[in-house]
């Protein structure tokens, strides 16, 4: 078949087992995590790529993709059901020379060298799958170019003392990377890679083949292909990004990430039409607010039924609260059913469970003395909770109780 | 569902009855009329018939189309966007001698080649003026069972004299065939009246078609229901359960404030036949701080910051800081502005209300404001 020449493909790294998010990912790798009452943690880069012009787009599976793959399908629902490019799911697969599971994220490129060829791009994007931000990669592309660049790192300022978490890059005034630490003790910078990279892709090819013939490398990116790049003097530029960007490795961090939506002073507008996130939309009907329901401060999806009291939560798609029943400060994920007089608090609920008649779920900090113990609760996807049973704060429930 | 389903060709007429409702068919046609906060009247036949397996639809209009063509596009938010069949779009001068047709009879005239150039052995004909949930294989069903040569559904009520002023009745004899047929026979009282929805063999249909252009009649209701039901077998499928039917403003409001029952809403949006609508891709609604929200529908991208009651509130609408919202349809990215009060309002779409102001209709007459308006 021909193919079309694209100037630039962007691969999304979508293998991700995110397993500090444990009962929430036990059947689905973390880009599939639902975020943000309609959403999909992979959305964010998928709709980030189309609203920046980019049309051909692989993922890279690996972990229990079967949510993944069944939720991108054509990829239709982000204009991504192309004639020439659109998205294509990749995962791992057995060719003549033996090779299969992705080692790393270099060997996932590695792999995959064949796939993009075939639009002969100038540029590769590589991104992750699993963070939240809106970022324009063409204009990010666009100072790839004019700089003349191998390598062109997106980075954020982050704290100091957070510095130690990241990739951290040292930069010269012109913005070119002098430096890459992964995860230094003591950070010369506080510029943190935030896993958006455009390179050069002639240069990007012979840097993956030689790291993949090189029995002793690390087949990740951060791990050998940067720190190799710097040393042979390849131009790899930072380049500043400064919107909100989050990732979500941790149950705190997603359950932030949701809260975040409710803050009106994070800038983290999913209601701009001028950069719209885009997702798979159920179909369902508007959701009902009852005539006895008191919603503050929350986000609410279609399909809800709401007679109980709702304050700062995000609830998805058909999600219904009884009457009696509190929600706050929590996340309740598709199509869960929260029973009459139950109380969620500072919970994260995965989908399809239904939480019985009077449960207790979580707790408010304030209400605990001992603050080691506390901690967000989180019920996994479709686990069912019994009548009157009590969820402490920080548990991890991933089987029916 | 055990019948050849795909032995039925769709047609929706989505001009029709355009006259119930004028102010919210201005610029659309009665199939593009927004209602229940996120959907248009054409989504429910439509998706019934997808609901039922028919996988080949025409839709025919006369003028003011181009919001339905919007809404509609290549029809896969409906998966009927096919290699074989799906979505076929019908205005008018479509075809040679096509015009703008004065019934339904010379509709189907204007698109006989579409009709001819299918194989299926039926042909169900609907409108856009009833909000139901319904299996169209069970009228199927019965029209095979009578050996009928039409068969319509119909369903009975309680009628005042200026609602039957556009609803035709019917009498039946024991059989149920039709023995009598009345058309906007303007009194009150309890009526067996049309749902405008038809079923007959496409062959049978065919030769109606040319038959009757040929002697310029064009209104299948009189010139062929009323006119020649000793001639043909016509028969009434009594349909029992909820619907809603448009016949002027105020059952267009009620039937939205209708939606507010959990029953109704589970009779008309069932899980497993979903009523499917175009995707507008917005965020979930949001609540502010100071919101208070009760007994109302709400779609996505809604921002709410004041006080909404039985409301019916579309895509994108705002509702400002301590504005009172009560008894009104709000449709799509309609603004209100801060402290606003507004009790029995209908807005269209895009309307603007500012700061401070206050608008007030009264249960039997709502006020109307129309698309775009800057109050």
């Amino acid at each position: 078949m021909y193919h079309v020449k694209k100037e630039c493909v962007a691969m999304i790294l979508a293998g991700g087992q995110g397993s500090r998010l444990y009962a929430l990912t036990q059947d689905m790798a973390k880009p599939a995590v639902p975020y943000g009452g309609k959403y999909r943690l992979i959305d964010f880069p998928l709709s980030n790529c189309v609203n920046s012009g980019f049309d051909t787009v692989g993922i890279l599976t690996q972990y229990q993709p079967l949510v993944l793959n069944e939720y991108i399908g054509n990829g239709h629902p982000w204009g991504l059901d192309r004639v020439h490019g659109g998205v294509h799911v990749l995962a791992p697969y057995e060719s003549a020379s033996g090779k299969s599971w992705y080692t790393g994220t270099a060997n996932a490129i590695y792999q995959n060298i064949s796939f993009i060829d075939r639009y002969n791009p100038d540029f590769v994007a590589i991104l992750a799958g699993d963070h939240i931000y809106k970022m324009d990669y063409s204009k990010m592309l666009q100072a790839h170019k004019q700089n003349k660049a191998d390598a062109t790192i997106a980075v954020l300022e982050v704290p100091w003392h957070e510095a130690s978490r990241f990739g951290i890059m040292t930069a010269d005034e012109n913005g070119v990377i002098t430096e890459f630490a992964e995860k230094p003790k003591e950070p010369k910078s506080n510029l943190a890679s935030m896993g958006v990279y455009i390179y050069s892709w002639q240069t990007l090819k012979r840097y993956l083949i030689a790291n993949e013939n090189d029995k002793d490398a690390k087949k990740d990116f951060g791990g050998n292909i940067i720190p190799d790049m710097l040393k042979d003097g390849c131009k790899m530029i930072a380049y500043h990004f400064n919107g909100y960007w989050k990732d979500v490795g941790t149950i705190d961090s997603l359950w932030e990430a949701n809260m975040d939506l409710l803050n009106p002073n994070i800038p983290l507008d999913l209601h701009d039409h001028n950069w719209r996130v885009y997702a798979r939309n159920p179909v369902m009907p508007p959701h009902y607010a009852g005539e006895n329901s008191f919603i503050e401060n929350s986000m609410i999806a279609e399909g809800c039924n709401i007679e109980g009291r709702v304050d700062f939560s995000v609830l998805f798609a058909g999600v219904t609260i009884e009457k009696g029943a509190t929600v706050r400060d929590s996340i309740i994920m598709p199509n869960t059913v929260i029973k009459s007089n139950a109380v969620i608090e500072y919970a994260l609920v995965g989908e399809g469970c239904v939480i019985g008649e009077n449960v207790r779920v979580g707790e408010r900090p304030e209400a605990i003395e001992d603050k080691e113990s506390w901690g967000v609760a989180v019920i996994g996807h479709g686990i069912d909770i019994a009548p009157n049973e009590v969820i402490k704060p920080k548990a991890m429930i991933s089987e029916n109780k | 569902m055990a019948i050849m389903s795909n032995n039925m060709l769709g047609l929706i007429f989505a001009n029709l009855h355009d006259e119930t409702v004028p102010d919210l068919t201005k610029k659309r046609t009665m199939g593009s009329v927004p209602f229940g906060a996120r959907y248009r009247l054409i989504d429910f036949p439509l998706s019934n018939m997808v609901n039922s397996g028919i996988t080949t639809v025409g839709v025919i209009t006369k003028s003011n189309y181009q919001s339905l063509l919007d809404h509609l596009g290549s029809g896969d938010e409906w998966d009927l966007s096919r290699k074989t069949g799906g979505l076929g779009l019908l205005p008018p001068y479509g075809q040679v001698g096509g015009g703008l047709y004065r019934g339904r009879l010379e509709a189907l005239h204007g698109v006989e080649n579409y009709i001819s150039s299918s194989n299926a052995e039926y042909v169900l004909m609907t409108d856009c003026n009833v909000i139901v949930n319904m299996d169209f294989n069970h009228i199927l069903e019965y029209h095979i069972e009578k050996e009928a040569d039409i068969t319509i559904v119909y369903g009975r009520g309680n009628y005042t004299a200026a609602q039957m002023r556009t609803k035709t009745a019917f009498g039946f004899d024991p059989d149920g065939r039709i023995n009598d047929v009345l058309i906007y026979p303007n009194k009150e009282g309890e009526f067996d009246t049309s749902m405008n929805m038809y079923i007959l063999k496409r062959d049978f249909l065919m030769d109606l078609i040319t038959e009757t252009a040929s002697r310029n009649l064009y209104s299948f209701e009189v010139d062929i229901i009323q006119h020649r039901r000793e001639e043909y077998k016509i028969y009434g499928y009594k349909y029992n359960g909820y619907y809603e039917q448009i016949d002027g403003f105020l059952s267009y409001f009620a039937a939205n404030m209708a939606l507010m029952s959990v029953e109704r809403r589970s009779i008309l949006f069932p899980q497993r036949r979903p009523i499917y609508t175009k995707v507008r891709d917005e965020a979930p609604a949001k609540y502010g701080i100071e919101s208070d929200v009760c007994n109302s529908l709400v779609a996505d991208g809604c921002v709410i910051e004041g006080k909404v009651e039985n409301c019916v509130l579309f895509r994108g609408v705002k509702i400002g800081k301590g504005a009172m919202v009560k008894n009104c349809i709000l449709m799509q990215d309609t603004e209100i502005g801060e402290k606003c009060e507004m009790n029995y309002v209908i807005t269209d779409k895009n309307v603007l209300v500012g700061s401070y102001r206050s608008l007030f209709g009264t249960e039997d007459y709502p006020v109307f404001v129309g698309k775009g308006a800057n109050v």
